[in-house]
């Protein structure tokens, strides 16, 4: 329910960047987003659609990346994959894990249209 | 060349929850410094959040003294409800919002009488999705099932079980009448969350289980002020 709210949170970060990079537009916005961040891509995806009219961003793609759910057992020490409702170990089954990967919500990046510099080749 | 442009790419791996998360510090620092600590309370609607408060705030009275933040879609029915048992607390109504913020629960806590408490209760508003995904600036998560709810809930709301440091089965007085409800299948969906937390099983109307419940709670009392640096959760 709150994708619209972190859309226009997101969306305002992605401005700000490309202002401060003199950019005239932004052609692509990455995310990087975790099973467990508690956000549902295409919620995110269709909310973003509707957020970013108006905004250095309107043509902007978003392009979300899904971040691996990875554990770190406390009893045996080993790393594994696991599922995002599945956390035990995945070497010896025991439940005492640490999240390593698969919470993030993360503005990985931003892919900026900005004037080309004078004295280089610029792209069309 | 005229009308030609270029393509940056730019790194930036940012939080996006990054503002929330700064002023959810800020609220857990500024309650160590007062050797208060904050518990963020969860539950689905109607699991017993605010009757198991009334219950402890009885049991506890004159001993442990409760502030309550008390958040809800609209009106202030449970915070009136808590008052009445003299515990002093504060409603947050979010409107439409579905969860508490911590910018919320900062702007609530001055309206507390915090240099009179031993411990800050977060009721959050009863949802098991977005709530979890939303730092409030407490030292720890409770998350209440009660047994008229499947004791397969914990599987199908990782988030807000997989981070609860103390899950409380509740209404156990209901158990007879709701004994498709095992205890040990809600802790090995727990388990499979890989949290190891305990699970306490309680009922606010007859008492049972308030005792290791309150110890708990009282367990959480905040070392002096100005020895705690920040969260006991990871």
């Amino acid at each position: 329910v709150h994708e619209a709210a972190l859309c226009a949170a997101l969306l305002a970060r992605v401005e700000a960047v490309a202002r401060a990079e003199g950019a005239l537009r932004v052609s692509r916005v990455r995310l990087r987003l975790g099973p467990l961040a508690g956000v549902e891509a295409e919620l995110l995806a269709r909310a973003y659609a509707l957020a970013r009219a108006g905004t250095l961003a309107a043509a902007a793609e978003l392009a979300i990346e899904v971040a691996p759910v990875r554990v770190r057992c406390r009893d045996c020490g080993a790393e594994s994959g696991a599922g995002p409702r599945h956390l035990r170990c995945g070497a010896c089954g025991s439940p005492a894990t640490q999240l390593l990967s698969g919470d993030e919500l993360l503005l990985a990046g931003v892919d900026l249209v900005a004037p080309a510099r004078e004295g280089t080749t610029g792209v069309r | 060349v005229p009308g030609t442009v270029r393509v940056l790419a730019r790194e930036l791996a940012e939080p996006l929850h990054a503002a929330n998360a700064a002023v959810a510090d800020g609220v857990r620092a500024d309650l160590a410094r007062r050797g208060l600590r904050a518990v963020n309370l969860l539950s689905a609607p109607g699991s017993g959040k605010t009757t198991l408060l009334e219950a402890t705030a009885r049991q506890l009275a004159g001993r442990f003294r409760l502030g309550v933040v008390e958040g809800d879609l609209a009106t202030d029915r449970d915070a009136a409800r808590l008052r009445r048992v003299g515990v002093p607390a504060v409603q947050v109504t979010t409107g439409n919002a579905c969860h508490l913020d911590a910018t919320l629960v900062a702007a609530a806590l001055p309206r507390l009488p915090l240099a009179d408490l031993d411990l800050v209760v977060i009721e959050n508003v009863g949802n098991l999705v977005c709530p979890a995904a939303f730092d409030v600036g407490a030292h720890a998560a409770v998350v209440l099932l009660s047994v008229t709810e499947g004791d397969d809930k914990p599987a199908k709301y990782p988030l807000a079980f997989r981070t609860a440091d103390l899950v409380v089965i509740s209404k156990s007085d209901l158990g007879p009448a709701c004994d498709d409800f095992a205890v040990a299948r809600a802790e090995a969906c727990v388990r499979e969350l890989g949290n190891t937390a305990p699970l306490l099983v309680l009922s606010a109307r007859s008492g049972a289980g308030l005792d290791a419940w309150c110890r708990w709670l009282t367990g959480l009392r905040a070392p002096p002020a100005g020895r705690l640096s920040g969260a006991i959760t990871p």
